[in-house]
């Protein structure tokens, strides 16, 4: 479980997080949405670390990411799979060796056994086969499974997912967020998911939080953000006419 | 005061950079990949610059030369000098400043703006250690070979200019290269060659590594780390100068 109490950032003059709370469930698909600018990306960076958080906590099953020292906040991190927006996989590399890239430098395991755990990341995202391509000969749905592969290959406690399904087409938008819930599900980990896909959003989140102007605005499940008229919840999720009527049709069949 | 600030940025990544490796298994096989990527690579534009240079210092020299109280090993002697003293450890290395500089401070600032190092640091790689030392290291230990390689053919270069062009003999052009010949001028030309190869990199990283935007940041980023690393090196220059030659 990750919790974040009370967490504010700013840049200069420009308060980008306002006394944030939020806790996010182990074994559940926890959702950060909120138009662009109101600080999902920044706080997931403050609890990752790439940000310092300039007040709060932030713990990880009751250990203070904030105070701790940075040779522990880097064995934590090895704890953590991270997929971002635009994959990060390292350019110079083949899939294989993206994906063994943190096995072989935090774990003990032989080469075969580290090529037996690249093996079974790439079958777990439907690559198999894959190991001798380069990022670059990949299409943008197979170079965000290969950084599942990648995220996965530590089994990792909590897993970061930044818009993973950003520039992706809905069928493999579909496919992204169902693999993002069989592995939370399959390694019970903490998974948060930033996304600006509703259809996700309604699909997978088990845990929905809302940031807007920098507060997390509102907390609760798929089935609640349908009933709920909080009207900046109901402009923001659903704004164009066709999410209205699924709105709609929701609502009845709940 | 941003020069100030910017110099601590700069020794406060040094800092991080020379803390130990994750894994020196991996820190030793990045280390041969970055002497082959920035050390073997450049023999080429070395040699290439190196021979040309050395036959026109031969031939300005030895075509200035109009008066008979000069004699004809002076030639040699010159060349040689020019060429260890100065031409080979600074003008090959503000050239390695272009090359290199622009190489490392681009592919680490290219990482940096597609958040391959948010990746790492994820991870929990020490990037700066994973990505700056192997580069560091093989700069230090490559660099002094890539001049001596250099002082070599830019010798040879003055030779083939001289008989060539009939400017000069092979006894007097050798003659010239062995008079008055000091041990230390190499090990002045050699240290600096480290000094130079450390500042190239370490500078050129420090550009990449702190590159914020994108595409055209990088460029910049680039521009800007071969201006400042040119500079810093013929600073060090004049330093190492006043220190190993008017001690």
């Amino acid at each position: 479980m990750i919790e974040v109490k009370n967490v504010s950032k700013s840049f200069g003059k420009h308060t980008v997080l306002n006394d944030v709370s939020a806790s996010f469930e182990k074994g559940k698909v926890n959702v950060i949405i909120g138009a662009s600018g109101q600080g999902k990306s920044v706080l997931a960076k403050c609890i990752v670390g790439l940000h310092e958080v300039d007040n709060g906590h932030i713990e990880f099953d009751k250990r203070d990411f904030v105070n701790m020292p940075s040779y522990e906040r880097r064995e934590l991190r090895k704890e953590i799979g991270m997929l971002f927006q635009g994959s990060a996989l390292f350019d110079s590399m083949t899939v294989e060796e993206n994906i063994m890239f943190p096995l072989s430098m935090f774990s003990k395991f032989t080469k075969k056994e580290m090529l037996d755990r690249v093996n079974f990341c790439l079958e777990r995202v439907n690559l198999a086969g894959r190991n001798n391509l380069f990022p670059a000969e990949c299409s943008g749905g197979m170079q965000k499974r290969i950084a599942i592969a990648r995220a996965i290959a530590m089994n990792p406690k909590y897993l970061f997912c930044d818009e993973p399904n950003s520039g992706l087409d809905p069928q493999t938008s579909i496919l992204i967020d169902n693999l993002i819930r069989e592995i939370t599900y399959e390694f019970n980990t903490t998974t948060i998911v930033i996304t600006h896909d509703m259809n996700s959003v309604i699909e997978i989140g088990d845990n929905i939080n809302f940031i807007y102007e920098g507060k997390n605005w509102w907390q609760g499940t798929s089935k609640e953000i349908v009933k709920t008229d909080n009207p900046e919840i109901v402009n923001f999720v659903f704004a164009s006419e066709f999410m209205k009527k699924i709105r709609e049709n929701l609502r009845k069949d709940l | 005061m941003k020069i100030i600030s910017q110099l601590g940025k700069y020794f406060m990544m040094l800092w991080i950079v020379f803390s130990k490796p994750d894994k020196f298994k991996v820190f030793w096989k990045r280390t041969f990949e970055e002497i082959q990527l920035i050390g073997i690579n450049s023999l080429p534009i070395v040699a290439l610059m190196s021979v040309f240079m050395g036959a026109v210092i031969a031939l300005q020299t030895a075509s200035n030369m109009d008066t008979p109280w000069l004699p004809e090993y002076t030639i040699g002697y010159i060349t040689r000098s020019s060429t260890i003293l100065e031409f080979s450890p600074t003008i090959i290395s503000l050239i390695l400043a272009g090359k290199v500089g622009s190489n490392v401070s681009s592919e680490i600032g290219m990482m940096r703006v597609t958040e391959q190092i948010d990746a790492l640091e994820i991870m929990g790689v020490n990037s700066l250690t994973y990505l700056v030392l192997p580069k560091i290291t093989a700069a230090i230990v490559f660099f002094p070979i890539l001049i001596m390689f250099s002082m070599g053919l830019s010798i040879l270069g003055g030779w083939i200019s001289l008989i060539a062009s009939g400017l000069s003999s092979t006894d007097s052009y050798v003659f010239g290269l062995r008079s008055f010949f000091k041990v230390s001028d190499i090990t002045y030309a050699l240290s600096k060659t480290v000094v130079f190869g450390f500042l190239i990199v370490s500078i050129s990283s420090f550009y990449g590594y702190y590159t914020r935007g994108g595409a055209l940041d990088v460029g910049k980023s680039s521009t800007q780390a071969v201006v400042s690393s040119s500079i810093a090196i013929l600073l060090a220059n004049f330093f190492i100068t006043q220190m190993f030659l008017l001690k």
